[in-house]
């Protein structure tokens, strides 16, 4: 089900801003690969390029190739539709649809996307609400609304919503960034068992969280403010925490700067 | 003299100013109230005198201004599919109009250009739509006097409202919903029925039922198109209709004191008839929230 993603020369813009240039990467699957860097470096922007969520603000595009093992995801022939439903998306703040209940916000994936029997829907919801470690909380209340719940649950609800179309990766955006300590944890553990079954990539601001969660980390990281950011370098986590390579990534880690 | 720093009781000043601000606005709010309170009061003092079985069971037909007795039931009949019609025409073209305002026109020229026509169609006079109908569908195509020769008039002064309304509502759908659908792989304009619309629903509802309201109680555009009569007519598409709003215009300009009861009834019809409708849109919309399953 995992998949490798093959990124070679990336450069995105918002109109004529150039916000990331130059990245290329490998991106291994069924492992956690967390993105890092100062506020404004890019990360997110280049996070969105991978599954074309980028090119729904108004004015914003790509240049380069990003590959899922054989397939060009920029590909003319390629439907956005489709890559957003092979690489799903956790956001930053928790986003659950509030005109829907629990159930319905797992089901809308599938749902809104074709005709699924509602015995086969309802293995589904229970299956993913389970995979998001959610289940026990909310199996009594399933009518009840998703906006009802708490943050840290609204965003593990996200994450079973994201799960419960099956994607082959999982992207999340800071997921954890508008939770507290113990909802992280929660997050965090369901990360590590996710990663069996899925290439997940993490954008997050937390260094701690970084080395505690990934194998592989990428430090982004810009020249100055208004210019594009860079992918500065990428490697095995323990060895960007102990043994950077270049001497940014050492002063962004040890917290003299960023 | 000395600045004063440190923790402090409230100044007098301050205390005063804060009393003086409180009077004003509640004057504000009661000088806003009296005209609504005594405008209902007045309406219902003197409309509840007719207000029986036979006003709402017959027609003027064969009634004379100086006869009592006598009802609306052409009127409540011929208003009612007006607006029914008015807004089948209206809603449907002004819903789709905001939707490609707020999703797809993303401020290029054309929906710059919509926008701008909008804003001027708000500002029509009713009376001129209603020209605009009698001089174009009546004279020019030849069509006669009907219901829904007037429903296309109210449509005319309903669809900006409707536009306006749903576009503000559109608005206001987090961006972050929107991008929630798309990541699980829903198109576009799935996201829009699903997910977008539903979120604004409610303020939509009120936005349709303000149009409603504002059109109920047109009586110019329906005089030039519907034409007036006495008698019932259940069709619309044909021959000259009654609307409530010429009912009671056309009992005023009597000098009876019975006409004059009957178009204080007519006006107080008109109240409840909005009045339900607004109540019957809420309800649907209650049925439909989440909030209902808690």
């Amino acid at each position: 089900m995992a998949k490798q993603i093959e990124v070679a020369g990336l450069d995105a813009y918002y109109g004529s801003h150039k916000a990331i240039e130059g990245i290329s990467m490998t991106i291994e699957p069924r492992s956690v690969t967390a993105f890092i860097g100062p506020s404004g470096c890019g990360k997110s922007t280049f996070l969105r390029t991978l599954n074309r969520m980028h090119e729904v603000i108004p004015g914003a595009r790509v240049e380069g190739k990003v590959r899922l093992e054989d397939q060009d995801l920029y590909g003319p022939e390629i439907d956005p539709v489709s890559v957003r439903r092979t690489i799903g998306m956790v956001f930053q703040r928790p986003n659950p649809f509030p005109t829907m209940s629990i159930y319905d916000n797992v089901a809308a994936g599938l749902r809104l996307n074709g005709r699924v029997s509602r015995s086969q829907l309802d293995g589904i919801v229970e299956e993913s609400l389970k995979g998001a470690n959610l289940w026990n909380e909310v199996k009594d209340r399933l009518a009840r609304p998703g906006a009802g719940l708490s943050g840290g649950q609204q965003q593990r609800l996200c994450i079973a919503r994201a799960i419960a179309v099956r994607p082959q990766v999982l992207l999340m955006d800071e997921p954890c960034s508008a939770l507290d300590p113990i909802s992280t944890l929660a997050i965090e553990d369901l990360i590590s068992k996710l990663k069996q079954d899925y290439t997940i990539v993490i954008v997050t601001h937390n260094m701690q969280q970084a080395a505690r969660v990934s194998d592989r980390t990428a430090f982004f990281n810009l020249a100055a403010q208004g210019q594009p950011g860079k992918l500065v370098e990428m490697d095995e986590t323990s060895k960007i925490f102990t043994n950077p390579a270049e001497k940014a990534t050492e002063d962004y880690i040890t917290g003299r700067f960023g | 003299m000395t600045v004063q720093t440190g923790i402090q009781p409230i100044s007098a000043t301050r205390r005063a100013k804060d009393r003086l601000v409180q009077v004003l606005v509640y004057l504000a709010f009661a000088l806003a109230v009296i005209p609504l309170v005594s405008v209902l009061w007045l309406v219902v003092k003197n409309g509840i005198g007719r207000f029986d079985m036979e006003f709402f069971t017959h027609s003027m037909r064969n009634i004379g201004a100086r006869d009592a007795g006598g009802g609306a039931y052409h009127a409540i009949i011929g208003t009612l599919e007006q607006v029914l019609l008015a807004s089948l025409i209206a809603v449907p073209i002004g819903l789709l109009t905001a939707v490609y305002l707020v999703e797809y026109g993303e401020g290029g020229r054309l929906s710059r250009t919509i926008s701008f026509f909008v804003d001027v169609m708000t500002g029509v006079p009713s009376v001129v739509s209603g020209l605009f109908v009698l001089a174009f569908w009546i004279l020019v195509l030849g069509m006669p006097f009907s219901g829904f020769a007037g429903a296309l008039a109210l449509s005319i002064l309903m669809m900006p409202v409707v536009v306006r309304a749903t576009e503000e509502m559109l608005r206001l759908v987090p961006r972050e919903l929107r991008e929630a659908s798309y990541a699980l792989g829903v198109p576009k304009w799935r996201t829009i029925v699903k997910v977008v619309l539903p979120t604004a629903l409610p303020g939509i509802v009120t936005g349709v039922m303000l149009a409603v309201a504002r059109v109920a109680g047109e009586t110019a555009p329906l005089l030039l198109t519907v034409f007036v009569t006495d008698s019932i007519n259940n069709d619309p598409f044909n021959g000259p209709q009654m609307g409530l709003p010429l009912y009671v215009f056309n009992q005023t300009i009597l000098p009876t004191d019975v006409a004059v009861a009957r178009a204080w009834t007519g006006a107080l019809t008109l109240i409840l008839i909005v009045m339900l409708l607004n109540l019957v849109a809420r309800l649907i919309t209650w049925w439909r929230s989440p909030a209902r399953r808690r």
